[in-house]
């Protein structure tokens, strides 16, 4: 378990209300980590301020992944931020429509976002603004569609040897 | 007292006047002996100079997140296995750990001891080919050749534990599969006894080698402020001068009970990374004993798993003679036991850095979501800009001491 | 050092085939002698993806040996090498890379699929996976396992270098092979 510190989250929810706003749509502690949700519009802003801020110094990447919300109609994208001079980790959420999947980049601050966030190209079509060179970066570059929709098929879809009947599909 | 220098009298057209430089593309895999894995580097090169790489990745691209989403926690463990496949056990124990926060189960001290000795065992293992393959691309094959041998041994010990050598499924949600055998002690302390001084051997055959210094010294040095932006961790990022380490930083697993170092080095050259490795091994070895003696000290000699019957499978004997254990089991495995709706990441220290699980449960027999933190998949970007203006057999050099295993970079 | 006493082994031999021997010859058919010889030194190329290569160190290395059945000169080359040796998922990404290889091979070449995921795709049967390298090159012998042993993949080798001893040298030249090769779309 990650030591939950809450002054710390409670600062952390503050300065950012006080600078963002509305833009903080919730913030809550699940299990160990402080759980921000901001709106898509802000993200870059937001954890450029965290980044630069001389208290909160978040100063580490941890990930970057995506998420398909497919009764929302939503993508979303999960950053996990690390301050190594206070031992706080944060997890920022933020979500955008289906039907028009953009977000700003974030490898202007970090660039070990760039493949990550390549790679959530790759898997749910979410569009990076200002990302260097975004490409598929595990498959092959003529695939069609978004694997890790929850509409993608997992299966190879070339087998012909499996009997559906058999295991209750 | 410095002059300053006085280059009126130069010939300044003939400085100026370089010869157009012809640059040539070298292709450097995907399936090339010196690059230990499945990536593709297309260098641009002035001579024998690198310009520029450009990487690709994705040659072993198995589509694990996607995989997860569809199997009951149980049958993941498999695939952490794969991920880092040098240190199998690490990435069992990782996930089995985050799914145990998922559930809030408590885990005795026990449990997390011996976890331990596995997690460092793995280390080890995950470090001896790193460093030796260092050996063997500076043109020391004999380290290698010797120290496999040893490294053999920790694969006799997974095998009394678990049955399986390499990808080894160890362990189950909330503990072990059944006590550690006797025999499994005796192997342990034997390993303990002559791993050390065949890791020494290693180390002279090396550290001290005219050609090995001049080979690995400011070689593929990165500063630690780019290492950061970069997302570096573990080993590769301490070599840097960083002393980030879960193990200390956010301990888990009863760490926080154990006395060791964590090396640092200074440059982030390959020489440090090598060195780092190694004293981590000695650390590791350091860290097993201890935990040893813990053990001995324990009175409990039976506990290897959690009092949450949610997730321990029960007793195989059981199993095949009493009804309800069969459900039970069959329950367990085929994931139909009530999980909490949740999400929680958890990290722990691989051998490669941090490896992180994030992972989504909306209550299902299967995760909604798994997120793997790869650390190989994130370092490895920052591979062009460390060799650029190296020689190609120092990028060779780099990368066999970044130690990025195709598995944990593809996912 | 420790006094230790090593058993001593008997230099490998390879086995006299059938023929007829006299005082100071001995006459055997071609076919064979071709065979022994090829068998007896197969040079390797390791195509070695992920965990099954690294089990494929481990076969290399000091304890299980390789090198006992005439294999230990690994060819990185596939110009020069007589048996593919394929270890490890295949995906579609690579599939292409791996059939460029074996096309590179010279004539006779032999494919050993080591493991799961490259004999059928393993627990991969995903979109990124080729779902067994027999979809893209003909295979010889193929070894189970997740990732098999070294005892296996050795088991494999002598498998391989049973089919290569009793090879017909006429079968490179037969229409069944060419059918074969028209079957993967090479000539």
């Amino acid at each position: 378990m990650f030591e939950i510190i809450p002054e710390r989250n409670q600062l952390v929810v503050k300065k950012l209300t006080d600078c963002f706003g509305e833009s903080i749509e919730r913030s809550e502690v699940l299990a160990d980590m402080l759980c921000l949700t901001v709106k898509s519009a802000v993200i870059q802003e937001v954890i450029f301020f965290l980044h630069n801020d001389k208290e909160l110094q978040f100063n580490f990447l941890t990930t970057l992944c995506g998420m398909h919300y497919p009764d929302r109609e939503q993508l979303g994208v999960v950053y996990h931020l690390h301050s190594f001079e206070n031992n706080h980790r944060i997890r920022i959420k933020t979500e955008v429509p289906l039907s028009d999947p953009k977000l700003s980049t974030i490898t202007t601050i970090w660039p070990s976002a760039n493949w990550q966030e390549r790679e959530t190209f790759e898997f749910y079509g979410i569009i990076f603004e200002g990302h260097p060179n975004l490409q598929r970066i595990l498959n092959v570059d003529d695939m069609e569609g978004f694997p890790m929709r929850k509409d993608f098929p997992l299966e190879d879809q070339t087998r012909d040897d499996k009997d559906d009947s058999f295991f209750g599909r | 007292m410095a002059k300053e220098l006085n280059t009126d009298y130069w010939d300044k057209d003939l400085v100026k006047a370089e010869e157009p430089r012809e640059y040539n593309t070298l292709n450097v895999g995907p399936t090339h002996p010196a690059t230990h894995g499945v990536f593709q580097n297309v260098m641009l090169m002035d001579g024998e100079f690198i310009v520029s790489t450009e990487q690709t990745i994705g040659y072993i691209h198995r589509a694990f997140e996607k995989i997860a989403e569809r199997r009951p926690f149980y049958q993941i463990t498999p695939l952490t296995d794969r991920l880092n496949y040098c240190s199998a056990p690490l990435n069992n124990m990782g996930w089995h750990m985050t799914v145990e926060k998922l559930l809030g189960i408590e885990i005795p001290k026990r449990v997390d001891y011996l976890r331990i000795i596995i997690m460092e065992l793995s280390r080890i293992a995950d470090h001896v080919i790193c460093n030796s393959v260092i050996g063997v691309d500076s043109g020391a094959l004999t380290g290698f050749t010797y120290i496999f041998q040893d490294r053999e041994f920790i694969y006799e010990i997974y095998e009394e534990i678990c049955g399986s050598r390499l990808t080894t499924n160890m362990g189950r949600i909330g503990g072990f599969e059944r006590n550690f055998s006797p025999k499994v002690w005796d192997k342990i302390r034997y390993f303990l006894k002559t791993f050390p001084a065949k890791l020494q051997e290693l180390e002279n055959l090396l550290v001290r080698n005219r050609i090995f210094m001049d080979r690995t010294i400011n070689v593929g040095a990165f500063s630690a402020e780019r290492a950061l932006a970069y997302g570096f961790t573990g080993p590769n990022l301490r070599a840097c001068g960083v002393d980030y380490d879960i193990r200390v930083m956010n301990p888990y697993c009863s760490y926080d009970e154990f006395d060791f170092i964590v090396p640092v080095g200074q440059s982030g050259d390959t020489y440090d990374r090598f060195m780092v490795r190694q004293e981590e091994m000695k650390q590791s070895i350091s860290i097993i004993r201890q935990a040893l003696d813990k053990l001995d000290k324990m009175e409990d000699k039976e506990t290897y798993f959690a009092k949450d019957p949610r997730f321990v499978l029960p007793p195989k004997e059981k199993v095949y003679n009493n009804m309800e254990a069969l459900i039970w089991h069959f329950k367990i495995v085929m994931g139909e036991t009530d999980i909490p709706a949740g999400e929680v990441y958890h990290c722990i220290e691989a051998a490669n850095g941090e490896l992180g699980f994030y992972l989504v449960s909306d209550g299902g027999r299967t995760p909604s979501r798994l997120h793997f933190r790869r650390p190989c998949f994130i370092y490895y970007q920052a591979y062009p800009e460390m060799v650029k203006g190296n020689m190609l057999s120092d990028a060779i050099l780099t990368m066999s001491s970044m130690n990025v295993i195709a598995g944990e970079l593809d996912a | 050092m420790s006094e230790k006493q090593y058993p001593k082994m008997a230099p490998t031999v390879a086995e006299t085939p059938e023929g007829v021997s006299g005082q100071g010859f001995f006459a055997t058919s071609m076919e064979k002698a071709v065979g022994l010889a090829r068998k007896n030194s197969l040079w390797p190329l390791p195509f070695a993806t992920s965990c099954c290569g690294i089990e494929f160190m481990a076969t290399m290395g000091a304890h299980y040996d390789l090198a006992r059945f005439g294999s230990e000169r690994l060819s990185f080359s596939p110009r020069q090498s007589d048996l593919l040796m394929v270890m490890g998922t295949v995906a579609k990404k690579m599939g292409p890379v791996l059939r460029e290889i074996y096309i590179q091979m010279a004539e006779p070449k032999w494919v050993i699929a080591v493991g799961a995921c490259a004999s059928s795709g393993g627990i991969f049967d995903t979109y990124s996976v080729l779902q067994g390298i027999d979809r893209i090159i003909p295979v010889d012998v193929y070894v189970p396992g997740c990732p098999p042993r070294p005892e296996q993949i050795i088991d494999g080798i002598i498998k391989i270098q049973e089919l290569v001893g009793n090879e017909s040298l006429r079968r490179r030249n037969s229409k069944e092979y060419e059918d074969l090769m028209k079957q993967y779309n090479m000539e």
